[in-house]
């Protein structure tokens, strides 16, 4: 699905920021629009641009209530209108929790397939940047839980930007979560045209023999980091992006748990109900004669997360998943 | 007063003008000279301290940080009007406020370096702890006030919010229960003009945040909030109304951000110097020092000294906050549930065993 030849230095911001220009560019019917998402461009920059370029009837700031931001898109959806609205941050969704789950979901199937939500509700998520409280929570378990929409993370600034140009012409509302994390911390050629890559793909980072490590998000490069370190101890890892939280791509992950018979997952989320526990159900379910060691989950606690000064504890280190690898192997 | 000063027409409750000048000595508050001398002083060491704060953040020792330049007068007329027994229910931009509650600026500074400690407040009595989902903590506000009702104490709650806030619904939902409720609320709206970089006029078309109190039923008056003495007066009036059983009020203090809205924010991007510079004429500390100067309740020369002294003091307590203890594993998981589950205690004892491998590692 390469797009033109042009490539251009991009991070997660700037990707999804021409992201939108393309998509914005291309169908007139596109607003985005949140808290600080026109004049200022987001908090993040991600919109920045944007406003001038398309005016402040596409690209606008609303006022500071987000189950508004989130209500109103729905209205638009009915009305034919696509929708990419912006939650500065993953503690400030909640507000509008009862719109996305009420509503954002359900109108599809209460409206017997007349209305689609073809609604884009993107924030940063996760921690790593010593944010004040509610900054640094990673809960893509309670949108992935929601029947009625899809949830999408990108790793990478090429993912970024192919993920939300799907997400955007997808008729399904999509949760966009970005790890600011390394917002700005990935720099990655990316074709400069545009370019899609579907949803509900995970991608096969790495190949290897001995164990799958499967990430997301941010993880995915703490699980890199790890790879380097199983490789001295002469371990081969397959590491999987799963990219889409919901619907998860089974296939790649069963046809490399086959192959491995061990798994590693890691996750920034609280590990009791998170996305690992489903992936270890579908594991279990599709290829258990294949394993031979028990689903090893890396999670968050189950705690709140602490403020900076405890945020190190809490955050899954490099170390701690290579740890983890080495358990899954002496099983 | 509350009829006087109708939000309706769009009038705003002042009582000294930008010169220090007493333009409504009629609704001059009752407040001593000596008082009022040290109301100046609190509001120079907060601002003092403020400013301070960023310069901390600016050398990377402490995160985000939201400061409070401009807004003083607010938190200094409520140190005069608050009782002991009253509750504060902040967000998170009152400085003043907090330290005016009893808390200490070694706490404050824990917080913004990351450590919830800074917002347990050990030594103030009723408040609340720091809240940043904005609005969210105008609702605990209503419940309070319905359980001072319900247990007959003599106290009144005040809750703060930024006029963004005022979009949210929280906001309303919360003033009409304590308005049904006839809860003993003062809902104070700090009006600094922006929430992040969204000016006011693009939050709301209302005039003015005080009008929307008749849609509550409840009185809500604009003040001048920059005025320390129109401040006051409508605290005391407010509080009043309150405590004697009629239920919340709604006060819109009209002010300005001089500062960023946080040490990540650059205002150069959605307002110009300009009006910084006309704003900066409103300054609430300028107006109340020509106020006491004026009366010869105040020597202007012996600020530099004070400021001096001050920022010994705000560098001893940040250093006390410097060197506070490391953040032990133990507090991240000692606090989540009163009753520690199982499973939570093993995942902190594989942690624990994690650790030890790592510290064998090297
Ligand atoms: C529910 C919620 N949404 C978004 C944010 C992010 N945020 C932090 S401060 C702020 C603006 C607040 O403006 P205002 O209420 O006017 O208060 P001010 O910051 O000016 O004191 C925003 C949007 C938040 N903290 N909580």
């Amino acid at each position: 699905m390469e797009g033109g030849l042009e490539m251009k230095v991009m991070t997660m911001v700037s990707a999804i920021n021409n992201a939108l220009d393309i998509k914005l560019a291309e169908d007139p019917m596109i607003v985005a629009y949140g808290e600080d998402v026109g004049v200022e461009g987001g908090v993040f920059r991600v919109t920045e641009g944007l406003q001038k370029k398309y005016g402040a009837h596409r690209v606008f700031d609303s006022p500071l209530a987000e189950s508004a931001i989130v209500g109103t898109a729905v209205g638009m959806a009915a009305n034919g209108l696509r929708p990419v609205v912006e939650m500065q941050f993953c503690g400030f969704v909640y507000p509008a929790y009862n719109q996305i789950i009420s509503h954002v979901a359900r109108f599809y199937n209460r409206s017997r397939g007349r209305y689609r939500m073809p609604i884009v509700i993107r924030f940063p998520y996760g921690g790593g940047i010593n944010a004040l409280e509610h900054h640094s929570e990673s809960m893509e378990t309670i949108y992935g839980h929601i029947p009625g929409i899809k949830v999408v993370i990108p790793s990478t600034p090429y993912d970024a930007k192919g993920m939300l140009i799907s997400a955007i012409e997808s008729d399904d509302p999509i949760i966009f979560m970005e790890p600011k994390r390394i917002y700005r911390a990935i720099k990655q050629e990316v074709p400069e045209d545009k370019f899609s890559i579907p949803l509900g793909k995970a991608k096969v980072l790495q190949q290897g023999s001995d164990l799958t490590l499967i990430a997301w998000g941010a993880m995915v490069r703490e699980a890199q980091k790890a790879i380097v370190m199983a490789k001295k101890d002469g371990i081969s890892v397959e590491l999987i992006d799963l990219r889409t939280i919901y619907p998860i791509d089974r296939q790649t992950i069963i046809e490399s748990v086959k192959k491995t018979g061990r798994v590693v997952i890691v996750h920034e989320e609280p590990l009791t109900f998170g996305t690992g526990a489903e992936l270890t159900a579908i594991i279990n379910e599709d290829a258990f004669l294949h394993l031979e060691a028990p689903v090893n989950r890396v999670g968050g606690f189950d705690t709140i997360v602490p403020l900076p000064r405890g945020e190190h504890h809490y955050i899954i280190s490099p170390e701690k998943i290579y740890y983890n690898i080495l358990k899954t192997m002496k099983f | 007063m509350f009829s006087e000063f109708s939000p309706l027409e769009d009038k705003m409750f002042q009582v000294m003008d930008n010169e220090g000048n007493i333009v409504r000595p009629e609704y001059m508050p009752e407040v001593d000279g000596q008082r009022l001398v040290k109301a100046y002083k609190d509001m120079l060491f907060a601002r003092t301290a403020d400013l301070m704060a960023v310069s901390y953040q600016r050398q990377g020792r402490m995160y985000t940080y939201p400061p409070n330049y401009g807004q003083e007068a607010i938190a200094g007329a409520m140190a005069i009007v608050m009782r002991e027994n009253d509750w504060l229910v902040p967000a998170f931009r009152e400085l003043g406020a907090w330290l005016a509650k009893g808390a200490s600026l070694k706490e404050i500074f824990l917080y913004f370096m990351g450590y919830e400690e800074g917002t347990v407040f050990r030594n103030a009595k009723n408040i609340l702890p720091i809240s940043v989902p904005i609005a969210s903590q105008y609702q605990h506000a209503a419940g309070l006030g319905y359980s001072i009702k319900y247990k007959k104490e003599d106290s009144v709650v005040y809750a703060v919010v930024g006029d963004g806030g005022t979009s949210e619904g929280d906001f309303s939902e919360a003033i009409n229960f304590a308005a049904v409720w006839e809860a003993p609320v003062v809902f104070l709206v700090q009006n600094n003009q922006y929430a992040i970089s969204v000016p006011f006029r693009m939050q709301t078309r209302s005039v003015n945040i005080a009008v929307k109190a008749y849609a509550f039923g409840i009185p809500g008056l604009k003040v001048d909030g920059n005025d320390i003495f129109a401040m006051v007066k409508a605290l005391q009036v407010a509080q009043e109304h309150a405590r004697s059983g009629k239920g919340p009020v709604l006060i819109e203090a009209v002010t300005y951000r001089r500062g960023s809205h946080t040490t990540s924010d650059d205002p150069t991007k959605y307002r110009t110097k300009e009006e910084e510079d006309a704003m900066a004429k409103t300054d609430p500390l300028d107006r109340f020092r020509k106020y006491l100067v004026n009366q010869n309740l105040y020597d202007p020369s012996q600020e530099e000294e004070l400021i001096a002294q001050y920022k010994k003091e705000v560098d001893r307590q940040f250093t006390e906050a410097e060197n506070y203890p490391p953040y032990p594993l133990e507090d991240v998981f000692k606090y989540t549930y009163v009753e520690l589950p199982d499973d939570l205690r093993q995942q902190q004892i594989e942690h624990e065993k994690f650790l030890k491998w790592k510290e064998a590692l090297k």
